[in-house]
């Protein structure tokens, strides 16, 4: 086994993808001969020729709009988005159809593709780069959304992505695209989509989170760990469909949670979290349930972005909050 | 306005029923069947859309888009497909879906508010109907792409009006068509309107076709009420997809006898005299009738007996739409996702028991 960066997961997924089934299409802009600007798809180019990794023109409706035709007659495309933040002009072939597809054909066409798309900011990138607005397409019924926080992740979860059959968002926080290392296994092996992962196990309050934010997370933790404030951090991997179950029985351990996201506050995942732990776990709540995520303004130009991102600072914050309610 | 129609690059059979020279040439080479054929689709396809006017003025079918004034546009280019080509429809293509295969039944659910209505038989590659504006282009130019990635000779076409060519989507399908040569039809019916918006509202260049040229593809602007027409452009364009020199952009020139749908009211925004002349003199169906009837190949008895005949298959269809019972309301849940996740199973056995309560 290899030791690889979350990149490279996701690298390493589109190549096994691309070996095991000849339906696999990888299309967008710069993925081919440029490898990706990102090098997410370095040599698949060379390696599987120009009818398997296309280089489109710049346009992000066609290129959905041409996955979706695609995967209506039989192929299994994966498509990228250059930037979360110029997802939005597919966002009508993506809501409208990709997302509504097999329940408009009653299962005749289910629109089998994934839609790939760096996230996130923190990583001092131009205007209007940095956006995530995943609550968008968590919002919309028929759409999966996952995001990983690992290179193992990043490609059993691509690999579970390209497998579903349903349409699958599929977002790559590029802060830590490159930020550490982790052994990959090789072949194909899937992390199934739904399923959220315990990053740290601990007693007092669960962190939940995802993407680039798990990390600050775990900084967060290790510092409360060393006040004597036990935290257990979930990565939930998968925000639709949501593992509830693993979100409820933590919370129902610990009685205290704060969730974590770079989005803004309002009507982010956090509130729908929220919500669902108030109906499901409130008997067990020692304290009202806390969010610490980006603010209610647009992303801002990078000279700004620390302030505007989650810190640990500011989750430690939030954890003495609900331990001290 | 009515300078427009002088400008095709096509037509054969001329609005009273003669044939251009061209026309004959390409007329004497049919068989009495597919000229037969023309002629028996356009009356289905006529007689199927004024019941379904009729039906939503008694509240019997939701709001309709009515196409009467639009089938050699239709018929036309839907007798040149194979059944292995993709269809991509928008909302007003009743008479396409009806020749590839969509039962009339079928057609009624669809505006009756019923699912059902979007589901093609097996082997029937027409999908649902697209309703936001201009977005079935992309995606027929994406199935035509599998096709070609696939080796396989089917082509696909997206069937849009001329008030889609002001959207994005035209331009991006368009667009990858022509930098890929991928075999895909873009099959434009322009009615002059979208809804209330006139054509010079949409684009400073005087016609559709024209814009071919920005994508290098293949553009015709052919008489779309010219069934002939219509078919031998249609034919082309498929020939050429099919042998892998590319798309075409095909503007079939053609009038919306009525409103845009039953909720419009087209009396706001186009003049009398111009909607007379489309009505009087350029009706697509008077014309082939005629020289039908010039030609020997059909009777005044033949033309009843064909008109009762569709009227019995509509009613009979009308019957069957009004007699299959809507699904359960836990079908809403049907078909969403392949599984159901875990959140929307608790949904809808909430529905389900709320059903329960109720009853």
């Amino acid at each position: 086994m290899a030791e690889k960066t979350l990149v490279q997961g996701i690298h390493d997924g589109l190549r096994t993808a691309l070996g095991q089934y000849e339906e696999v299409v990888v299309l967008g802009e710069d993925v081919g001969k440029n490898g990706g600007v990102f090098r997410a798809t370095e040599g698949l180019w060379e390696e599987f020729g120009d009818e398997r990794v296309i280089d489109t023109p710049l346009a992000e409706a066609g290129i959905v709009g041409a996955a979706i035709g695609m995967a209506v007659n039989g192929l299994r495309p994966v498509a990228e988005i250059q930037f979360m933040g110029f997802i939005y002009p597919a966002f009508e072939q993506i809501v409208t159809h990709a997302a509504r597809l097999r329940t408009r054909t009653q299962g005749q066409y289910p629109a089998s593709l994934v839609i790939r798309a760096p996230y996130g900011g923190g990583i001092r990138a131009p205007e209007l780069h940095s956006d995530s607005t995943e609550s968008l397409f968590v919002h919309t019924p028929g759409l999966k959304v996952v995001v990983p926080s690992t290179p193992a992740d990043a490609k059993g979860l691509l690999l579970a992505s390209i497998r579903d059959p349903d349409p699958v968002i599929y977002l790559e926080p590029m802060k830590i695209y490159r930020s550490f290392r982790e052994e990959v296994p090789e072949g194909w092996y899937e992390v199934p989509i739904g399923k959220a992962r315990k990053v740290r196990e601990g007693d007092d309050v669960t962190l939940i989170t995802w993407g680039a934010m798990v990390p600050v997370a775990q900084r967060a933790a290790r510092s409360c760990a060393e006040r004597g404030i036990s935290c257990e951090v979930l990565d939930l991997r998968s925000l639709y469909p949501l593992d509830e179950e693993a979100v409820i029985a933590s919370v129902k351990k610990t009685g205290r949670a704060v969730i974590i996201h770079e989005a803004p506050k309002t009507a982010g995942m956090g509130a729908e979290l929220a919500a669902r732990i108030h109906e499901l776990a409130f008997l067990w709540m020692e304290a009202p349930v806390e969010r610490v995520t980006g603010y209610d303004v647009p992303v801002p130009m990078f000279a700004l972005e620390d302030e505007f991102l989650p810190s640990p600072g500011r989750i430690e914050a939030a954890v003495r909050k609900v331990i001290h309610f | 306005m009515f300078k427009l129609m002088d400008r095709v690059d096509r037509q054969h059979i001329l609005p009273d029923g003669d044939l251009s020279s061209e026309g004959r040439e390409v007329w004497g080479k049919l068989s009495k069947n597919r000229k037969l054929d023309f002629y028996r689709w356009m009356i289905r396809v006529r007689t199927f859309d004024r019941r379904a006017v009729i039906l939503q003025r008694q509240g019997r079918i939701g709001t309709y888009a009515p196409l009467e004034g639009q089938e050699a546009a239709q018929v036309g280019s839907a007798l040149a497909l194979s059944e292995e080509d993709w269809i991509f429809p928008s909302y007003r293509e009743h008479g396409v879906a009806m020749i590839a295969g969509m039962p009339l039944t079928k057609i009624l659910l669809y505006w009756m508010g019923r699912v059902e209505g979007n589901l093609a038989p097996t082997g029937v590659r027409l999908l649902p109907p697209y309703v936001p504006i201009a977005t079935q282009m992309p995606q027929a130019m994406g199935a035509a792409w599998a096709s070609r990635l696939k080796r396989e000779s089917s082509i696909a076409v997206a069937y849009f009006g001329d008030g889609a060519t002001s959207e994005g989507d035209f331009h991006e399908a368009c667009n990858f068509a022509g930098v890929f040569r991928l075999p895909v039809i873009f099959l434009c019916q322009n009615n002059h309107y979208a809804i209330s918006v006139p054509f010079t509202r949409q684009s400073a260049v005087p016609t559709v076709a024209e814009r071919a040229a920005a994508y290098n593809i293949r553009g015709i602007r052919v008489d779309g009420n010219d069934v002939l027409a219509v078919y031998t452009a249609m034919e082309e364009a498929v020939s050429c997809a099919r042998n892998g020199e590319g798309a075409t952009l095909i503007e079939a020139v053609t009038y919306r006898k009525g409103a845009h749908t039953t909720a419009d009211d087209a009396t706001r925004y186009r003049e009398p005299a111009e909607v007379e002349e489309w009505v009087r003199n350029r009706d697509p169906i008077f014309r082939l009738e005629k020289l039908l009837k010039t030609e020997g190949l059909l009777t005044e008895a033949e033309i009843r007996e064909w008109e009762e005949h569709c009227a019995e298959k509509v009613e009979q269809a009308v019957k069957e739409a009004e007699s299959s019972l809507a699904p359960p309301a836990d079908h809403l849940f049907a078909h969403v996702y392949e599984t159901l996740p875990p959140e929307l199973r608790r949904q809808q056995a909430e529905l389900s028991q709320e059903g329960k309560q109720d009853g």
